[in-house]
């Protein structure tokens, strides 16, 4: 089995044209976003269409609940008030930009999809398995905190998004999670592209996949984690006659975070330039 | 529910053991700051410092509970000659979080922590007490010169590339927050930490804060009817736990309340506890203060 796994979309439907043409070119079985189809990119309907055509299945993350059930807020939860001055400058714009019938559709989403995989379970979520705007960084989450979740979720594989940057770590019996990076804007390290995974099990894997080992199954489970271009430039242009901040257009363009950095922890703070 | 129960303390449960926290130089510090919620001091020795041998037993402990990250506090952490050792055995666990006032740090300390964090791929989170952006405003409370001598801490921090959290007790009115923030930013810039990372806390009116100014009120207390529709997750009781030499206990706040020693080990450590106490209102107002991160709860549906 051979998944294509998009994390948030952020509005960003250029790309997700882009990562929807990749993932047909590998052969896929089946594409999934894990949520957050709105927030910082420009008109906001134009993701749905796409999702639809290709039968792309969503978890709801926190900004679809919120845009769906029209609250006040994207429950990103930042604590500092230049983020949420920022944040909330994107969330009116995609509130008041979203179609009735798109909030409709954005409010039915799951909370969750699980899927079974050559014997395997997949779980797909948002932030976490327990509480969807919860972020998982890599350099603040510890493979025991990991393996506790995989167990009592009854995970074998656990996909998340939310945080905004891929990473993936292998737990105890070869099971593995993986934060499949986002779709909206780039990753924070000076790149334009953006991510998303490819989860291959079975006969799909590739070499050197890991093995997970579980009840009376030991399948290969292997992660390709996959850089997207996308005509960067036309999103900004498309941003700035939407009279977005500024601060959002040079991320796209120079692939650096300016905004929300206060949730970061101090290495992911590091890897970056702001 | 009959008026007795919603005027009733409530129980909270641990929901899971998210963070651990080690009560690493106990009540012993080199300052003896006068909103000290714990007072600590160099003379207070209710609690004494955490062996390496105690703090690698509840590190292997916790990976069976699932523990996310750790946090070390006192007193002042650098007081015990042990802390860089344990923190770099900690960062083979998970990230680690040292709240420290900033004014004891040594070089060789640090150079060492850095290649250990940089080894582990985890975070290693420096919360440096600093209650204001002047010597004007902290000296009073932290004591002569722990203005500089903190800043001092802070610029030896961010010259070997951490990126410290500057923490302050407020001690002035919401309207000057923003103000405050500002001129601190500022201050920090001119000490080469160009990235400034500031929390205000809010003061928890026990310990020595109880005597400078004033405790709570009787009415300053959570009732059961104050936890319906509640986010629990807001109490770091419900995801936490402390080590310290005499016992696990419920938060780091606690430590001088009788009932808030949960048990000796961890596994006994895991029952409820009633929010009796006038620091559990603060608690419930800001959320869990003393961690990173502040989860705001989902308004629907959760
Ligand atoms: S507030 Fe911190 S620095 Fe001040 S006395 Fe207490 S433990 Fe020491
Ligand atoms: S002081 Fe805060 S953390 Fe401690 S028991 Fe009370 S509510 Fe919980
Ligand atoms: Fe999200």
């Amino acid at each position: 089995m051979k998944l294509a796994l998009f994390g948030g979309l952020y509005s960003n439907y250029l790309a997700l044209g882009s990562a929807i043409a990749d993932a047909q070119q590998r052969n896929v079985d089946a594409v999934y976003c894990l949520g957050d189809l709105g927030a910082f990119g420009p008109y906001p309907d134009r993701v749905f269409p796409l999702l639809q055509q290709h039968n792309i299945l969503c978890v709801q993350g926190n900004y679809d609940d919120s845009i769906g059930n029209e609250l006040n807020d994207c429950q990103c939860g930042y604590t500092d008030p230049k983020d949420n001055y920022f944040a909330q400058i994107s969330y009116d714009y995609t509130l008041a930009n979203t179609s009735d019938q798109n909030k409709l559709w954005l409010r039915e989403l799951p909370k969750e999809i699980r899927l079974q995989c050559d014997g395997l379970n997949i779980l797909l979520c948002h932030g976490s398995p327990r509480r969807t705007n919860e972020f998982l960084w890599e350099s603040t989450t510890s493979p025991a905190f990991l393996n506790r979740l995989a167990g009592e979720h009854d995970a074998d594989v656990i996909v998340g998004t939310h945080s905004g940057i891929h990473w993936q770590r292998e737990l105890n019996h070869g099971r593995q999670y993986v934060n499949v990076g986002v779709l909206g804007r780039p990753e924070n390290d000076g790149n334009r592209n953006v991510w998303y995974a490819v989860i291959s099990t079975g006969k799909d894997a590739t070499p050197g996949a890991l093995l997970c080992s579980v009840r009376d199954l030991s399948v290969p489970v292997s992660v390709e984690f996959i850089p997207v271009r996308y005509d960067h430039h036309r999103l900004a242009t498309e941003m700035q006659s939407e009279r977005l901040p500024d601060e959002f257009l040079q991320t796209v363009l120079n692939g650096w975070w300016t905004t929300c950095l206060e949730i970061l922890p101090s290495r992911e703070r590091r890897a970056g330039q702001y | 529910m009959s008026v007795s129960d919603v005027t009733s303390t409530p129980e909270i449960e641990l929901r899971s053991l998210d963070e651990l926290w080690f009560q690493v130089a106990g009540t012993v510090c080199n300052l003896t700051c006068n909103h000290c919620f714990i007072s600590c001091s160099p003379q207070n020795h209710s609690f004494e410092f955490l062996s390496y041998e105690e703090v690698n037993a509840a590190l292997q402990e916790s990976v069976e509970h699932g523990v996310r990250e750790y946090y070390f506090t006192g007193g002042e952490p650098f007081l015990n000659k042990e802390l860089v050792r344990m923190l770099k055995r900690t960062l083979n666990f998970g990230p680690a979080t040292v709240l420290t006032n900033g004014t004891v740090l040594k070089k060789e300390w640090l150079e060492e922590l850095k290649t250990a964090e940089a080894e582990s791929g985890f975070s290693l989170e420096f919360r440096v007490s600093i209650d204001g952006p002047t010597a004007d405003i902290n000296d009073p409370v932290r004591g002569d010169g722990t203005f500089d001598r903190a800043i001092t801490g802070v610029a030896l921090l961010c010259e070997l590339g951490f990126l410290p959290i500057i923490t302050m007790t407020q001690t002035w009115d919401d309207s000057e927050n923003l103000q405050i923030l500002e001129s601190f930013r500022t201050v920090l810039k001119t000490h080469g930490c160009d990235r400034p990372r500031l929390k205000i806390l809010p003061r928890l009116k026990i310990g020595a804060e109880e005597k400078r100014t004033e405790g709570y009120q009787q009415t300053e207390r959570i009732t059961a009817a104050m936890m319906q529709d509640f986010d629990r997750n807001q109490l770091l009781c419900h995801h936490s736990r402390v080590v310290t030499n005499r016992g696990v206990y419920v938060c780091p706040i606690l430590l001088e309340t009788d009932n808030a020693k949960l048990g000796k080990t961890l596994n006994e450590a895991l029952g409820s506890f009633p929010l009796s106490e006038g620091a559990c209102y603060t608690c419930y107002q800001f959320g869990a203060i003393c961690t990173n991160s502040t989860l705001r709860p989902l308004e629907s549906a959760e």
